[in-house]
Protein backbone atom coordinates (compact mmCIF):
# COMPACT_ATOMS: atom_id res chain seq x y z
CA UNK A 1 0.00 0.00 0.00
CA UNK A 2 2.82 2.89 -0.68
CA UNK A 3 0.76 5.09 -2.13
CA UNK A 4 -0.35 6.01 0.90
CA UNK A 5 3.52 6.37 1.79
CA UNK A 6 4.05 10.45 2.57
CA UNK A 7 7.00 11.56 4.41
CA UNK A 8 7.44 14.22 7.43
CA UNK A 9 10.22 16.97 6.52
CA UNK A 10 11.25 19.41 8.60
CA UNK A 11 11.23 23.15 7.73
CA UNK A 12 12.91 26.57 8.55
CA UNK A 13 11.51 29.78 6.80
CA UNK A 14 13.53 32.73 7.51
CA UNK A 15 11.74 35.51 6.80
CA UNK A 16 14.11 39.02 6.03
CA UNK A 17 13.07 42.59 5.19
CA UNK A 18 13.60 43.02 1.01
CA UNK A 19 16.40 45.34 0.21
CA UNK A 20 15.55 48.98 0.39
CA UNK A 21 13.24 48.49 3.17
CA UNK A 22 13.93 50.18 6.67
CA UNK A 23 15.31 47.54 9.47
CA UNK A 24 14.95 50.16 12.25
CA UNK A 25 16.02 47.37 14.53
CA UNK A 26 19.17 46.34 12.70
CA UNK A 27 20.41 50.08 12.59
CA UNK A 28 19.56 50.00 16.24
CA UNK A 29 21.43 47.12 17.16
CA UNK A 30 23.98 48.10 15.22
CA UNK A 31 24.62 51.58 16.87
CA UNK A 32 24.17 50.00 20.15
CA UNK A 33 27.50 47.74 19.73
CA UNK A 34 30.83 49.81 19.50
CA UNK A 35 29.76 50.77 22.90
CA UNK A 36 30.25 46.91 23.91
CA UNK A 37 33.44 47.08 22.31
CA UNK A 38 32.04 44.67 19.21
CA UNK A 39 33.58 47.25 16.39
CA UNK A 40 33.75 45.29 13.78
CA UNK A 41 30.08 44.21 13.17
CA UNK A 42 28.28 46.10 10.25
CA UNK A 43 24.78 45.17 8.38
CA UNK A 44 23.32 43.98 10.96
CA UNK A 45 19.80 42.68 9.94
CA UNK A 46 16.77 41.28 11.80
CA UNK A 47 14.67 38.82 10.76
CA UNK A 48 12.50 36.33 11.66
CA UNK A 49 12.59 32.60 11.73
CA UNK A 50 9.60 30.23 11.83
CA UNK A 51 9.84 26.77 12.13
CA UNK A 52 7.39 23.40 11.23
CA UNK A 53 7.24 20.26 9.83
CA UNK A 54 5.20 19.64 6.90
CA UNK A 55 3.65 16.05 5.31
CA UNK A 56 4.40 15.82 1.56
CA UNK A 57 4.96 13.05 -0.71
CA UNK A 58 8.59 13.93 -1.48
CA UNK A 59 10.66 16.83 -1.45
CA UNK A 60 10.08 18.86 -4.13
CA UNK A 61 5.97 18.68 -3.09
CA UNK A 62 6.88 20.18 0.26
CA UNK A 63 8.89 22.86 -1.31
CA UNK A 64 5.98 23.84 -3.63
CA UNK A 65 3.37 24.31 -0.51
CA UNK A 66 5.90 25.51 1.91
CA UNK A 67 6.74 28.56 -0.93
CA UNK A 68 2.83 28.97 -1.37
CA UNK A 69 2.54 29.21 2.12
CA UNK A 70 4.91 31.85 2.19
CA UNK A 71 4.10 33.74 -0.42
CA UNK A 72 -0.03 33.98 0.59
CA UNK A 73 0.64 34.02 4.00
CA UNK A 74 4.32 33.75 5.96
CA UNK A 75 5.51 36.68 4.18
CA UNK A 76 4.49 40.19 2.72
CA UNK A 77 6.01 40.36 -0.58
CA UNK A 78 5.55 44.43 -0.66
CA UNK A 79 8.44 44.70 2.33
CA UNK A 80 9.71 40.83 3.07
CA UNK A 81 11.79 37.59 1.15
CA UNK A 82 11.91 34.10 2.67
CA UNK A 83 14.51 31.64 2.58
CA UNK A 84 13.15 27.74 2.68
CA UNK A 85 15.34 25.27 4.50
CA UNK A 86 13.30 21.76 4.14
CA UNK A 87 15.54 18.23 5.85
CA UNK A 88 13.66 15.19 6.02
CA UNK A 89 12.83 13.93 8.75
CA UNK A 90 11.29 10.62 10.21
CA UNK A 91 8.48 8.83 7.39
CA UNK A 92 4.88 9.08 8.21
CA UNK B 1 -33.17 57.30 8.89
CA UNK B 2 -29.44 56.77 9.75
CA UNK B 3 -26.82 55.80 7.82
CA UNK B 4 -25.45 52.23 9.62
CA UNK B 5 -21.98 51.75 10.38
CA UNK B 6 -20.65 48.67 10.78
CA UNK B 7 -17.50 48.16 12.95
CA UNK B 8 -15.76 45.68 12.87
CA UNK B 9 -13.95 44.33 15.69
CA UNK B 10 -11.03 41.44 16.01
CA UNK B 11 -9.99 39.64 19.13
CA UNK B 12 -7.20 42.82 20.06
CA UNK B 13 -9.15 45.39 18.56
CA UNK B 14 -9.19 48.05 20.94
CA UNK B 15 -10.39 51.49 19.05
CA UNK B 16 -14.07 49.88 17.73
CA UNK B 17 -16.02 52.24 21.08
CA UNK B 18 -13.97 54.99 19.84
CA UNK B 19 -15.94 55.11 16.59
CA UNK B 20 -19.17 54.09 17.85
CA UNK B 21 -18.80 56.86 19.64
CA UNK B 22 -18.24 59.73 16.71
CA UNK B 23 -19.91 58.05 14.67
CA UNK B 24 -22.97 58.56 17.03
CA UNK B 25 -22.32 61.53 18.04
CA UNK B 26 -22.50 62.84 14.18
CA UNK B 27 -25.92 61.48 14.26
CA UNK B 28 -25.05 58.22 12.56
CA UNK B 29 -25.74 54.80 13.62
CA UNK B 30 -23.46 51.86 14.52
CA UNK B 31 -23.40 48.65 15.21
CA UNK B 32 -20.20 46.56 16.15
CA UNK B 33 -19.37 43.45 13.64
CA UNK B 34 -17.57 40.78 15.51
CA UNK B 35 -14.71 39.38 13.40
CA UNK B 36 -16.47 35.46 13.42
CA UNK B 37 -19.39 37.29 11.50
CA UNK B 38 -20.10 36.24 8.16
CA UNK B 39 -22.45 39.06 7.38
CA UNK B 40 -22.53 43.25 7.85
CA UNK B 41 -25.67 42.98 8.74
CA UNK B 42 -27.15 45.56 6.15
CA UNK B 43 -25.11 48.65 6.70
CA UNK B 44 -24.75 51.25 4.43
CA UNK B 45 -20.64 51.71 5.18
CA UNK B 46 -17.93 49.65 7.28
CA UNK B 47 -14.68 51.18 9.71
CA UNK B 48 -12.44 48.79 10.20
CA UNK B 49 -11.25 49.94 13.40
CA UNK B 50 -7.75 50.29 15.12
CA UNK B 51 -6.29 48.29 18.16
CA UNK B 52 -4.41 45.06 17.52
CA UNK B 53 -6.07 42.71 15.82
CA UNK B 54 -5.46 39.01 16.94
CA UNK B 55 -2.04 40.53 18.57
CA UNK B 56 -0.41 41.67 15.47
CA UNK B 57 1.02 38.21 15.06
CA UNK B 58 3.35 37.72 12.14
CA UNK B 59 2.50 41.04 11.23
CA UNK B 60 0.14 43.68 11.70
CA UNK B 61 -3.08 42.18 9.56
CA UNK B 62 -1.92 39.44 8.38
CA UNK B 63 -3.95 36.80 10.48
CA UNK B 64 -6.86 39.37 10.78
CA UNK B 65 -7.34 39.33 6.52
CA UNK B 66 -8.55 35.68 7.02
CA UNK B 67 -11.28 36.36 9.37
CA UNK B 68 -14.82 35.77 8.48
CA UNK B 69 -15.64 38.92 8.50
CA UNK B 70 -13.28 39.98 6.14
CA UNK B 71 -14.91 38.05 3.17
CA UNK B 72 -17.60 40.15 3.44
CA UNK B 73 -16.10 43.41 4.22
CA UNK B 74 -14.25 42.45 0.64
CA UNK B 75 -17.42 41.64 -1.28
CA UNK B 76 -19.22 44.72 0.71
CA UNK B 77 -15.89 46.77 -0.76
CA UNK B 78 -16.17 45.48 -4.40
CA UNK B 79 -19.94 46.70 -4.73
CA UNK B 80 -18.56 50.36 -4.28
CA UNK B 81 -19.42 50.38 -0.62
CA UNK B 82 -17.64 52.60 1.89
CA UNK B 83 -14.89 51.47 3.71
CA UNK B 84 -12.31 52.76 5.96
CA UNK B 85 -9.43 51.13 8.06
CA UNK B 86 -8.07 53.20 10.56
CA UNK B 87 -4.60 52.11 12.01
CA UNK B 88 -4.57 48.75 12.35
CA UNK B 89 -7.75 48.74 10.30
CA UNK B 90 -5.80 49.92 7.51
CA UNK B 91 -3.05 47.12 7.97
CA UNK B 92 -5.76 44.69 7.28
CA UNK B 93 -6.55 46.63 4.45
CA UNK B 94 -3.59 46.40 3.05
CA UNK B 95 -2.76 42.44 4.26
CA UNK B 96 -6.52 41.65 2.35
CA UNK B 97 -4.94 43.60 -0.82
CA UNK B 98 -8.08 46.00 -0.82
CA UNK B 99 -5.21 48.68 -0.64
CA UNK B 100 -1.70 48.60 -2.12
CA UNK B 101 1.66 48.22 -0.58
CA UNK B 102 2.63 47.73 3.40
CA UNK B 103 3.20 49.45 6.87
CA UNK B 104 6.52 49.44 7.92
CA UNK B 105 7.93 49.72 11.72
CA UNK B 106 8.23 53.34 11.96
CA UNK B 107 11.58 54.80 10.87
CA UNK B 108 13.53 55.56 14.48
CA UNK B 109 12.35 52.69 15.91
CA UNK B 110 9.62 55.06 18.13
CA UNK B 111 6.24 54.19 18.71
CA UNK B 112 4.49 57.49 17.79
CA UNK B 113 1.67 59.05 20.06
CA UNK B 114 1.09 62.03 19.42
CA UNK B 115 -1.41 64.68 17.59
CA UNK B 116 -0.34 65.36 14.14
CA UNK B 117 -1.73 67.86 11.30
CA UNK B 118 -2.52 66.48 8.19
CA UNK B 119 -3.27 68.02 4.64
CA UNK B 120 -6.06 66.93 2.95
CA UNK B 121 -4.38 65.76 -0.55
CA UNK B 122 -7.69 64.51 -2.40
CA UNK B 123 -11.25 65.35 -1.55
CA UNK B 124 -12.66 62.75 -4.11
CA UNK B 125 -12.95 59.72 -1.10
CA UNK B 126 -15.19 58.36 1.23
CA UNK B 127 -13.59 59.95 4.07
CA UNK B 128 -12.47 63.36 2.75
CA UNK B 129 -15.68 64.40 0.78
CA UNK B 130 -16.27 67.19 2.60
CA UNK B 131 -12.80 68.44 3.09
CA UNK B 132 -11.03 71.11 0.71
CA UNK B 133 -7.87 69.83 -0.72
CA UNK B 134 -5.48 71.97 1.40
CA UNK B 135 -7.11 71.50 4.51
CA UNK B 136 -5.34 71.05 7.13
CA UNK B 137 -6.77 68.67 10.30
CA UNK B 138 -5.45 68.12 13.78
CA UNK B 139 -5.85 64.34 14.33
CA UNK B 140 -4.19 61.84 16.44
CA UNK B 141 -1.50 59.45 15.64
CA UNK B 142 -1.07 56.25 17.76
CA UNK B 143 1.22 53.05 16.03
CA UNK B 144 4.71 51.83 15.71
CA UNK B 145 4.11 50.45 12.02
CA UNK B 146 2.33 53.38 10.21
CA UNK B 147 5.69 54.01 7.75
CA UNK B 148 3.50 53.29 4.82
CA UNK B 149 5.88 51.72 1.82
CA UNK B 150 5.50 50.51 -2.16
CA UNK B 151 6.70 50.13 -5.19
CA UNK B 152 7.67 52.78 -7.09
CA UNK B 153 5.32 51.97 -10.21
CA UNK B 154 2.45 51.76 -7.38
CA UNK B 155 3.49 55.26 -6.04
CA UNK B 156 3.56 56.76 -9.12
CA UNK B 157 0.03 55.18 -10.36
CA UNK B 158 -1.39 56.65 -6.45
CA UNK B 159 -0.10 60.20 -7.52
CA UNK B 160 -1.22 60.15 -10.66
CA UNK B 161 -4.52 58.75 -10.29
CA UNK B 162 -4.97 61.68 -6.85
CA UNK B 163 -5.17 58.38 -4.92
CA UNK B 164 -3.16 59.46 -1.70
CA UNK B 165 -6.28 61.35 0.30
CA UNK B 166 -3.91 62.82 3.34
CA UNK B 167 -0.55 63.51 3.52
CA UNK B 168 1.49 64.59 7.11
CA UNK B 169 2.57 67.84 7.17
CA UNK B 170 5.47 67.05 9.32
CA UNK B 171 6.27 63.41 8.55
CA UNK B 172 6.30 61.50 12.01
CA UNK B 173 7.04 57.71 10.81
CA UNK B 174 9.48 57.55 7.70
CA UNK B 175 6.51 57.01 5.15
CA UNK B 176 7.05 57.46 1.38
CA UNK B 177 5.89 60.79 0.36
CA UNK B 178 4.34 61.84 3.45
CA UNK B 179 1.54 59.38 3.13
CA UNK B 180 -0.97 59.05 5.82
CA UNK B 181 -4.11 57.97 3.66
CA UNK B 182 -4.99 56.22 0.26
CA UNK B 183 -7.40 54.89 -1.36
CA UNK B 184 -8.45 52.81 -3.87
CA UNK B 185 -9.42 53.02 -7.64
CA UNK B 186 -13.19 52.89 -6.76
CA UNK B 187 -12.41 55.83 -4.09
CA UNK B 188 -14.89 53.82 -1.70
CA UNK B 189 -11.99 52.17 0.20
CA UNK B 190 -9.72 54.70 2.55
CA UNK B 191 -7.12 53.38 5.24
CA UNK B 192 -5.03 55.78 7.26
CA UNK B 193 -2.84 55.70 9.79
CA UNK B 194 -4.48 58.77 12.22
CA UNK B 195 -7.46 58.22 14.49
CA UNK B 196 -9.83 61.10 13.09
CA UNK B 197 -12.68 59.47 15.82
CA UNK B 198 -10.46 60.55 18.71
CA UNK B 199 -10.84 64.11 17.24
CA UNK B 200 -14.31 64.24 17.14
CA UNK B 201 -15.22 66.01 20.52
CA UNK B 202 -13.73 69.53 22.22
CA UNK B 203 -12.81 67.22 25.37
CA UNK B 204 -10.24 65.67 22.90
CA UNK B 205 -8.47 68.44 21.63
CA UNK B 206 -9.51 68.63 18.39
CA UNK B 207 -12.71 68.50 16.16
CA UNK B 208 -11.26 68.26 12.99
CA UNK B 209 -11.84 64.39 12.48
CA UNK B 210 -15.66 65.66 12.34
CA UNK B 211 -15.28 66.07 8.86
CA UNK B 212 -13.73 62.92 7.97
CA UNK B 213 -16.30 61.10 9.71
CA UNK B 214 -18.93 63.51 8.27
CA UNK B 215 -17.98 62.58 4.77
CA UNK B 216 -18.17 59.25 5.50
CA UNK B 217 -21.79 59.51 6.96
CA UNK B 218 -22.48 61.38 3.98
CA UNK B 219 -20.93 58.61 1.70
CA UNK B 220 -23.03 55.83 3.67
CA UNK B 221 -26.38 57.72 3.69
CA UNK B 222 -25.98 58.25 -0.28
CA UNK B 223 -26.64 53.82 -0.09
CA UNK B 224 -29.35 54.27 2.45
Amino acid sequence: MCESWRMIFDVTVEVRLRPGIADPQGATIERALPALGFDGVQDVKVGKSIRFTIEAADESAAQAEVEDLCHRFLTNPVIEDSVVTIAAGASA
Amino acid sequence: MAAKVAVVRFPGTNCEFDVVEAVTSLGGQAEIVFHDQTSLGGADAVVVAGGFAHGDYLRPGAIARFSPVMAAVTEFAAEGGPVVGICNGFQVLTEAHLLPGALQKNAGLKFRCQMADLVVASSDSVLTSEAQVGDVLRIPINHFEGNYTCSPETLAELRGDDRIVVRYADNPNGSVDDIAGICNEGRNVVGLMPHPERACNELLGSVDGQVMIGSLLASAGARV
